[in-house]
């Protein structure tokens, strides 16, 4: 494939990324902090992300099984999920946390476990999503291009 | 560009239980030029300037933290407030206390916007406040607080050329410097100013002063 067909399709995925919500400002940022000197950092943060995520899907999957669930220990997974979420603009992820902790302050064990299917779902969503972003930039570098800036 | 040298002498320690959070300011402030060490607690942070228990009562400088070794020597420290164990407040709280740590600048991060908790950590000595996730325009905020103690025994409060030199060409960072540090200074006006160590230095507050904003210390 072209390098400009590659180019624009990036841009086009991208813009309709930030379209629908599922990314926002941050992760501009992210771009633009990467550069010659530091050509991985979007795919480093984004990978660190993924795993993080992991764990902490995990952690609250554990948690929500037990006997008596620690509310405050729900929160806390959720309040660093929401971090870090936020951090990379994976805005629809971010919205699912708040939402999740309204939740928790209630209390209710049902509606937590509704909440984080909603969590995971945003989660895996916007993982398929900058899987192929990622891919779209690592085809255009292969094909000898630069990645285009986003203008959002 | 002629700031480049300089600004390798800018030491920031940051410190933050996240790590992809650790792994963006340390980003964010390298594209800056800053030296950046990274730290997860706030143990760890006072482990790293080479805090002791008895600090407090004891005027003469810890010989453990060399602090004329350019390599050790931290000029601003920026901390995550939500840690568990230390939390940013704790850890500005026990700098301020420390005789050899209280004018080493801090600056508190938080993903939430409680102004309690704002005012909070400026009444106790902090130099600013960010709102989660940091910007690039936000690092261009920290040149001004780490001059003030570098430049202290100097008494040199601005360098006006390197002001002139700096134009920042973001022009809505300028804008929403200028908004941030209003309300700071808002929230300081009628607080006990004994904690604020610019005071008691004699400089002035930087923050009213626009100027300031358009320092940048990026390096393209």
């Amino acid at each position: 494939m072209e390098v400009d067909q590659l180019q624009r399709s990036f841009l086009e995925y991208t813009n309709s990324l930030f379209r629908e919500g599922f990314l926002d400002g941050q992760f501009g940022q992210l771009q633009l902090l990467q550069d010659e000197s530091n050509p991985e950092f979007v795919f480093e943060v984004v990978s660190l992300f993924f795993e993080d995520s992991e764990r902490i899907l995990n952690d609250l999957t554990l948690a929500l099984d037990q006997q008596n669930v620690d509310f405050k220990k729900i929160d806390a997974h959720v309040h660093q999920f929401k971090g870090s979420s936020s951090s990379i603009g994976a805005q629809r992820v971010r919205n699912a946390c708040i939402a999740f902790r309204n939740f928790c302050e209630g209390q209710n064990v049902e509606a937590c476990r509704r909440c984080l299917q909603q969590v995971k779902q945003e989660y895996l969503l916007v993982k398929t999503k900058l899987e192929a972003l990622l891919r779209l930039e690592q085809q255009i570098l292969a094909a000898g291009g630069v990645i285009p800036m986003l203008d959002s | 560009m002629g700031m480049a040298a300089a600004d390798s002498e800018f030491h920031v320690l940051a410190v933050d239980d996240s790590l992809i959070d650790r792994k963006l300011v340390e980003r964010l402030l390298k594209t800056s030029s800053f030296q950046v060490t990274t730290v997860d607690s706030g143990s760890k942070a006072l482990e790293f300037l080479g805090w002791h228990e008895d600090d407090r009562s004891n005027s003469n400088e810890t010989s453990v933290s060399p602090k004329n070794h350019q390599e050790v020597e931290v000029n601003l420290v920026i901390t995550d407030y939500c840690m568990p164990g230390m939390t940013g407040y704790d850890l500005l709280k026990k700098m301020k206390e420390s005789s050899s740590l209280r004018n080493i600048p801090v600056v508190i991060m938080s993903s939430e916007n409680v102004p309690s908790r704002i005012t909070r950590c400026l009444e106790e000595g902090a130099e600013d406040f960010f709102l989660k996730p940091m910007k690039l325009s936000d690092v261009n905020k920290l040149m001004p607080h780490m001059m003030k103690t570098k430049y202290k025994e100097d008494n040199i409060i601005e360098k006006p050329e390197k002001q002139e030199k700096q134009e920042s060409n973001k022009e809505e960072t300028t804008q929403e410097s200028d908004d941030v540090q209003l309300s700071l200074q808002e929230q300081l006006n009628g607080n006990n100013n004994n904690k604020r160590k610019s005071i008691d230095d004699g400089l002035p507050p930087v923050r009213t002063r626009p100027r300031y904003n358009g320092l940048t210390v990026m390096s393209n």
